[in-house]
């Protein structure tokens, strides 16, 4: 518990990371930021755990290890992710999404 | 706990060796060909021993589980994997022998299949969530595996990024869930669960991240992409054994752990259902490659797939089983088809098949089977599994559903028979040369048509999967 805080508030926060998150994914032209705009997201669902753990069922630890568990993943993903863009740039030296995309309907 | 219960998790463990010894392998062997050889044994040990029966039974206070339906579901999968492994041999020969990165793809393939194996029994959330991601990102890397086409590696980030989008999204549901049962075990759960705005967000957001996997309508949009750029074998995994899995999983979330929703859900399963359906029917009239046409099309299959879910009972759970055994070998013998066509002749378009059947009859037969058996055309064992997702769907009043649904798979007829009419009957001045398969290519080839035609007249293995289908 911290003291003057209610989950509402914390609750409000993280879901407000979650939305710039989305925003951002769909918005961004770059693959890197895309990549930050996933992190957000993932950021704030691991924020709501350890707060939900801690507000409401203070007992067990559930929500604290499940966060941990997407941090460890949310690093792996960045790492696979990088080495794609890393490939995709030596190949047509751009990140822009526009620049990349040849594929389409 | 003992040996006994280890036991039960033998597939997992078994699976585990298997990777870990072709990475050892890799190393000491000289002749990397022989590692082709060598994962195929190793993969095909391990399906044999798949076989042998086992208990139902819970590890680790619930968090894995293991029922007589499951077992049967991953052996499915693994007969599924094992065809896949033997059609990839041929690519793997021609496209990555030369960089030698022949043993890394069969390791990213089984590790993959690995988180589906942890998907499929998990009974936690964490569980199921390491377990999705597990299968997600080797194949991400196998999708990007073709270093040098650009195709491969947009392909790859696309679905990369799609993928870690739906996971944050399917993340954020969970968590709440977590806040209004109290628990991520799927057993407390179930009881629980009080149905208030929070937790059907959470069912929603859950439900949205499974569909990316499933590809199922407004989710579906990455699909065709990565289809087509990916490497064939790539594909035929993505569409067949990543979306069994998803659809299985996503059937034990709905029937057991938000049963209480189930007046929720049916309707949104019902409008997802005709959107699914229609969207990739339409889209897949117009399409010319043929990967990105396998795409749409299993984006259709998907839809055909929700129709079992809506009577939510053993009809359902029997009905989706079969189909998706069905729909594994009849999608992975198109995809057979389609790899040995672009590896022999690099071409991928649906006018290049013209006059197929003059220059190599063989693989057009295969193809008609395959495309046959998607379509549903009776005598092959496609007809059975549609009708069973009807029977399922018709069980609980959807009449509407299923006229629905029998009106697509007339439009599907249509475009189904448009690759076959390329292949038997147009007459082409520059047909693709008459070639000759290896020997896995023909083997598998030819154990996915026979068993088409032998599940379609074999009553048995329905009637099997119905005695042990209760969620």
């Amino acid at each position: 518990m911290i003291l003057g805080v209610s989950i509402y508030e914390i609750l409000t926060v993280s879901t407000i990371i979650f939305f710039i998150g989305v925003y951002g994914f769909f918005t961004r032209k770059n693959l890197i930021a895309m990549l930050m705009s996933i992190e957000l997201i993932l950021n704030s669902s691991v924020l709501n755990f350890v707060v939900i753990n801690k507000y409401l069922f203070p007992q067990s630890i559930d929500g604290n290890i499940f966060s941990l568990f997407i941090i460890a993943i949310a690093a792996a993903e960045t790492a696979l992710a990088l080495a794609i863009i890393i490939n995709l740039y030596r190949l047509i030296m751009s990140l822009k999404t526009e620049e990349i995309e040849t594929m389409k309907n | 706990m003992n040996w006994n219960t280890l036991l039960l998790m033998r597939q997992e463990l078994v699976l585990t060796t298997v990777i870990l010894i072709l990475l050892v392998v890799d190393v000491i062997v000289k002749n990397k060909k022989s590692l082709n050889i060598i994962a195929i044994l190793l993969f095909g040990i391990y399906t044999i021993l798949g076989f042998f029966p086992s208990g139902n039974n819970e590890l680790f206070g619930g968090m894995y589980k293991n029922t007589e339906l499951i077992f049967a579901f991953k052996n499915i999968l693994n007969i599924g994997v094992f065809l896949i492994t033997m059609i990839s041999v041929s690519w793997v020969n021609k496209k990555m022998l030369p960089l030698n990165k022949v043993a890394e793809f069969y390791a990213l393939m089984f590790s993959s299949y690995l988180g589906m194996l942890f998907m499929i029994s998990a009974g936690h959330f964490l569980m199921l969530y390491i377990g999705l991601e597990l299968a997600t990102l080797p194949v991400t890397a196998l999708a990007s595996y073709d270093m040098f086409n650009r195709k491969s590696s947009e392909s790859g980030i696309k679905l990369l990024l799609s993928a870690a989008f739906s996971s944050g999204i399917f993340l954020f549901g969970i968590s709440m869930i977590y806040a209004t049962g109290g628990s991520l075990y799927f057993n407390s759960i179930y009881g629980n669960i009080a149905i208030s705005y929070l937790s059907i967000m959470g069912l929603f957001m859950i439900f949205a991240g499974l569909a990316f996997k499933i590809s199922l309508v407004p989710f579906h949009f990455w699909t065709a992409d990565v289809y087509e750029g990916a490497p064939t074998p790539v594909a035929s995994y993505l569409s067949v054994i990543s979306k069994g899995a998803a659809v299985f999983v996503l059937m034990i979330l709905l029937f057991k752990v938000f049963s209480n929703f189930i007046d929720l859900w049916i309707y949104l399963l019902y409008g997802i259902s005709i959107l699914t359906m229609f969207i990739g029917n339409f889209f897949a009239i117009r399409q010319t490659n043929m990967q990105r046409f396998l795409a749409f099309s299993s984006v259709a299959q998907a839809g055909f797939i929700l129709l079992g879910f809506l009577s939510a009972d053993q009809v359902a759970v029997s009905a989706v089983v079969y189909f998706i055994a069905i729909y594994v070998l009849s999608n992975i013998l198109v995809f057979a088809a389609v790899q040995s066509i672009g590896l022999a002749s690099n071409k991928y378009n649906i006018e290049d098949y013209n006059g197929l059947y003059r220059t190599n009859p063989l693989i057009s037969i295969a193809l008609m089977f395959g495309l046959f058996s998607l379509a549903g055309i009776p005598p092959i064992a496609g007809f059975f599994g549609k009708f069973f997702l009807y029977t399922a769907a018709a069980s609980k009043g959807f009449y509407l559903l299923v006229f629905i649904a029998v009106v697509n798979v007339t439009i599907s007829l249509y475009y189904y028979l448009i690759v076959v009419r390329a292949a038997w009957l147009r007459k082409s001045d520059n047909p693709i040369q008459f070639y000759k398969s290896d020997i896995f290519m023909k083997i598998s080839l030819v154990i996915v048509s026979t068993a088409l035609l032998v599940l379609g007249l074999f009553s048995p293995f329905y009637e099997y999967i119905f005695s042990i289908s209760n969620i």
